[in-house]
């Protein structure tokens, strides 16, 4: 992140003993601060004592040191939900990233009718709520009364069952959220497919470089810092997944689809166990911090974040 | 080199629209199934088209029970929120694209360090929190609390950072107030990124259903994700019925992605962040 300094052109603005102009900025912020201290900052620090403590709506809280991360690794239902947590993120991070880079290199070479058109339909699904996602495809996948399976029994096939098996449905789910997300990561890769010059291009192709060397040895180069934050922001949005699975398969069949906050929530809300939930919320805390300093490292360098 | 261009285009084309259709056959089809009858709905053959066209679900998911009820709140939720979120987050990249002041980098570095504490990693003591201070339950309480966000901060401050600075100073030397700077030279300057963060803000509102889980289970103050996600929930799902909700659940933040397409690419674009 680079810092203004009080030569930069840019700040011209002198506020020194000028009381009215100190004060102002502190108002402007005062907004702003106070609810990222009510709502960010005091939960933050609570969270963190909460995991050290059997707490409970109903119960006295009680100092337990570190019982509570010492039973998470011991907890099956925990441990599955982690393993599926890193599984769909894997899959999704991955699918999504090519599938996205592929829409953006196809809508990006300014030599075809319509590109906007299509840029604007592969956009749309990323407008739904996941709860809608889900429903959607809940409702197109659906064993009995699904459009697909209807499909595939009038071709002379079975059914399948897309959510019934916990294999098919993890696999549903992670293609789901590529159909929902790859059209904003598809975007952000055709800004930074816009930024490359176009000279380079014409160089390459003087030099009679195919377009599969060129792809290689200009464009992905070129893009590496784009691709590096749609990597992590794509992970730490998986990471944070718990909508689809709310609609489309409740986390079932079993455990198969259910993820860490899915299992935060009814730990903490349904079973009452507030300093054992908070524990698994620390777990996810430093998965999506690391996530989340990485991106900062690598988007800084771009300059996204100036 | 034209002509393997036109091949390649011709190619790209093909699978362009396959991949279209993938994209837009699931809302369509939920579109297109809300409006056959409840009979129709899943009775083989199936039809792409409803064989007879009917509101009849339409009329049903709205009277029964408290699906108006959970539309007007949504919407109230979603404006309300959204008004508050630009005012204070323009406010703030002011303040910190516009001053100086000790501490203001760090400050800034603060805001934007808070995206690793997404909601889902402190949502319990966000609900404590929210108890504490009385707001379980009303809908100031998925007003609130989101509407400092920092990518609507950044988002600012990266726009106004690069406003000219003479107008201010000019203002100033004639002895202007600064809120009256505020309102007269950086409001009207700034309505590009005003409109792109509305519009975010608007979807993530409107779209939101984890802060409403949390902080609202009074049936008269739920939102529609969360009516969505309950009538899913139900052993014996009216499909019927579901599906004319969830289009209408669609339909606004369809609405507001086509009238102001231009503002949403410029907002992922600029942002690279999500919120």
């Amino acid at each position: 992140m680079k810092k203004l300094k009080k030569k930069d052109e840019r700040i011209h603005v002198r506020t020194k003993g000028n009381f009215h102009q100190t004060l102002a900025p502190m108002l402007f912020l005062a907004p702003n601060i106070l609810i990222f201290l009510l709502f960010i900052i005091i939960p933050l620090f609570q969270g963190l004592r909460m995991a050290f403590m059997d707490w409970g709506i109903f119960t006295v809280p009680e100092f337990v040191g570190l019982k509570n991360f010492a039973n998470l690794f011991k907890d099956e239902v925990f441990l599955i939900t982690i393993k599926n947590t890193i599984v769909y993120s894997f899959f999704a991070v991955v699918l999504l990233t090519v599938v996205s880079l592929c829409l953006a290199l196809m809508l990006s070479r300014n030599s075809m009718k319509g590109e906007r058109v299509f840029r604007a339909v592969f956009y749309i699904p990323s407008l739904l709520s996941m709860i809608a996602v889900g429903i959607a495809w809940r409702f197109i996948l659906g064993d009995e009364m699904g459009i697909v399976n209807y499909v595939l029994r009038s071709m002379g096939g079975s059914g399948v069952k897309w959510l019934t098996d916990g294999n098919l449905a993890m696999m549903c789910v992670i293609l789901v959220s590529v159909w929902a997300s790859s059209g904003y990561y598809m975007i952000m890769f055709i800004s930074g497919l816009q930024a490359i010059p176009n000279e380079l291009y014409e160089a390459a192709t003087i030099d009679g470089s195919s377009p599969w060397n060129t792809f290689w040895r200009i464009t992905l180069p070129l893009l590496r810092s784009t691709v590096l934050v749609v990597l992590v922001l794509a992970t730490i949005a998986s990471f944070k997944a718990y909508e689809l699975i709310v609609t489309m398969t409740k986390g079932g069949p079993g455990y198969a689809t259910k993820f860490i906050v899915q299992q935060v929530y009814q730990v903490a809300f349904q079973e009452d166990r507030m300093g054992y939930a908070s524990a698994m919320s620390i777990v996810l805390m430093v998965i999506i911090g690391i996530f989340t300093l990485v991106q900062f490292k690598f988007a800084g360098k771009d300059g996204q974040y100036d | 080199m034209t002509k393997s261009r036109k091949a390649t285009n011709r190619v790209f084309l093909v699978i362009l629209i396959v991949l279209a259709i993938v994209s837009l056959f699931p809302v369509i089809w939920v579109a297109l199934s809300s409006f056959k009858p409840q009979n129709e709905l899943f009775s083989s053959p199936m039809t792409f088209f409803p064989k007879t066209w009917t509101l009849g679900n339409y009329i049903s998911a709205i009277s029964q029970g408290n699906f108006a009820r959970y539309f007007m709140n949504t919407v109230f939720v979603a404006c309300v929120s959204t008004v508050l979120t630009v005012l204070i987050n323009i406010m703030a990249g002011y303040a910190l694209a516009k001053y100086y002041f000790r501490g203001r980098n760090l400050i800034f570095g603060l805001m934007i360090a808070t995206l690793m504490v997404p909601l889902q990693v402190i949502m319990i003591p966000i609900f404590l929190q929210l108890k504490n201070l009385g707001m379980l339950n009303s809908l100031w309480g998925i007003i609130i609390p989101p509407a400092a966000t920092p990518t609507g901060i950044f988002l600012a401050r990266q726009y106004m950072v690069n406003l000219s600075n003479s107008m201010i100073e000019s203002a100033r030397i004639d002895g202007a107030k600064e809120l009256r700077i505020f309102v007269r030279i950086i409001l009207p300057l700034s309505q590009p990124i005003i409109a792109t963060i509305t519009i975010f803000s608007f979807m993530w509102r409107w779209n939101d259903y984890l802060w409403p889980l949390i902080v609202i289970t009074d049936n008269d103050k739920m939102t529609m994700q969360q009516a969505l996600a309950n009538f899913v929930g139900q052993l014996q799902i009216n499909w019927s019925n579901l599906l004319a909700m969830t289009t209408i659940s669609i339909i606004p933040v369809l609405i507001v992605f086509f009238a102001f397409q231009k503002f949403f690419m410029s907002g992922i674009t600029a942002g690279s962040v999500k919120g």
